[in-house]
């Protein structure tokens, strides 16, 4: 994520600095987020949590420019409150995506963030959601920002269907080690929350506890 | 033709291209795709090799502009082929990246190319060497390189193991190039391989419909009480969605 100044440039050519990621198992999701805000070349922030909660089973990952991505979480928190009391119980995942695919579609000029929306609904069970640039697409798992580049390969090779919930915890910590250890933009610690139906945990893992690979 | 196609046509022809080179005990795989493209939008090659021999046991990998990386490998092989003649014996391949490396440097703010350099030499056995655009020179285990190179990273990082077989560093070059090749827009197209040994160079090509194979979706839908199973192979995104067209022509029919 960028606290960028209008220095850097437009939102067009502002690099999205982090890694997020979600995937779903069969009874819920997982997110994991990098901690790394920066400006520039500076870190303002290495302890920031971007998973942001939407609602009681629906979080969100943030990536892209801070402010906007901010934003954007902070409205749909707003419109999903008032639409889960008017409809008198908790809202579906597709909704929450919904809400923010209608913003970032929108504003797409104006803004420059990539929320990927994950949750737990009792009609579908766990969905990950991803809404980059006003498009909305239901996916078994997404990865995004700019460490997301270097996992590609990874998450390609490495995912199975029909993960359990340990599985798909050690896949979202093995990546997220992964993409930090080469992308500049991203590092600190690592956040996990996992969301099924009887709850939301979620978790810190330090960097020393973090897995290591190969370091030539 | 519209006029917003004219891009390809006056963009220069590169090699956005996957290139890796990996060292076991015993000899170096080198790898790369098969695809030139002009301005990101035109192929106007699927089947070029980027793995070009330039002695006997000696190969380099073509990134970045193929102009460019080509003047600059055909004058390499003409300055080693000379050199070795001069020396008597066979050369170096740290002699080979320092002839690349020269050009690459002196000639820094004219050329776009990368290269990696590998092979086996007498003096110490098989080396992998990375010759980067501005000309730094870093010999490695292993390295990759292009732009599909950049979505690799993570799975080189984390797939790599020292002390590897030839067929294992075989598998694991050829599953790398398929991976980028998936992902990356400007590779693609077969993956040629070559494997440097002291005993001589061996060429291989594996084309699109031999490669390795990712991901399986399995998706069971239960509809008006009858079960449908698909299957559909692929790369998780790409299953994914076929899976779910396919559950929508089955609650049509």
């Amino acid at each position: 994520m960028q606290a960028g100044s209008a220095s850097d440039g437009g939102s067009k050519g502002l690099k999205l600095g982090t890694t997020i990621i979600a995937i779903e198992f069969d009874g819920g999701v997982v997110l994991g987020s990098d901690s790394r805000v920066s400006a520039g070349e500076s870190v303002v922030n290495r302890v920031m949590n971007k998973l942001s909660p939407l609602h009681d089973k629906i979080y969100c990952a943030l990536s892209g420019s801070a402010a906007d991505a901010q934003t954007i979480a902070e409205i749909v928190n707003y419109q999903l409150d008032v639409h889960s009391i008017e409809i008198g119980r908790d809202p579906l995942v597709l909704s929450a995506a919904t809400l923010v695919k209608n913003i970032s579609y929108k504003y797409k000029e104006d803004l420059s963030a990539h929320l990927i929306v994950a949750g737990w609904d009792r009609r579908e069970g766990g969905q990950v959601y991803a809404t980059l640039n006003g498009l909305l697409t239901r996916q078994p798992f997404a990865v995004g920002g700019s460490g997301s580049f270097y996992i590609y390969g990874f998450v390609d090779a490495e995912y199975k269907p029909d993960m359990s919930k340990e599985e798909c915890q050690g896949f979202v910590i093995s990546t997220l080690s992964l993409a930090m250890s080469r992308d500049g933009s991203s590092g600190g610690v690592a956040y996990l929350v996992t969301i099924d139906d009887k709850g939301v945990e979620e978790k810190c893992i330090l960097g020393s506890q973090l897995p290591t690979f190969h370091d030539p | 033709m519209s006029s917003h196609n004219n891009g390809w046509r006056s963009a220069a022809v590169s090699t956005g291209t996957t290139i890796i080179a990996v060292r076991y005990d015993g000899g170096v795989v080198i790898g790369s795709d098969s695809r030139a493209s002009m301005g990101g939008e035109y192929v106007s090659s699927r089947v070029i090799n980027k793995v070009v021999q330039v002695h006997d046991k000696i190969f380099c990998c073509m990134s970045g502009s193929l102009a460019d990386a080509q003047a600059v490998t055909n004058a390499a092989i003409h300055k080693l082929n000379f050199h070795s003649m001069q020396m008597g014996e066979p050369p170096l391949v740290q002699s080979a990246a320092s002839i690349m490396r020269e050009f690459c440097y002196k000639h820094r703010d004219e050329l776009s190319a990368g290269f990696i350099v590998a092979g086996w030499d007498r003096k110490r056995g098989p080396q992998v060497f990375e010759v980067s655009l501005g000309g730094m020179v870093v010999e490695q285990e292993f390295t990759i390189g292009g732009s599909g190179s950049t979505y690799i990273y993570g799975y080189m990082d984390a797939k790599f193991k020292p002390g590897m077989t030839r067929e294992q560093c075989l598998t694991f070059t050829t599953n790398a190039i398929t991976l980028a090749m998936d992902r990356d827009n400007v590779s693609g197209g077969v993956v040629h391989l070559a494997v440097v040994t002291e005993s001589g160079a061996e060429r291989q090509l594996i084309p699109g419909n031999k490669l390795p194979v990712f991901s399986r979706v399995l998706l069971v839908n239960e509809y008006l009480g009858i079960q449908v199973r698909v299957v559909v192979r692929g790369n998780a995104f790409e299953s994914f969605w076929r899976a779910q067209s396919t559950r929508r022509v089955v609650r049509r029919v």
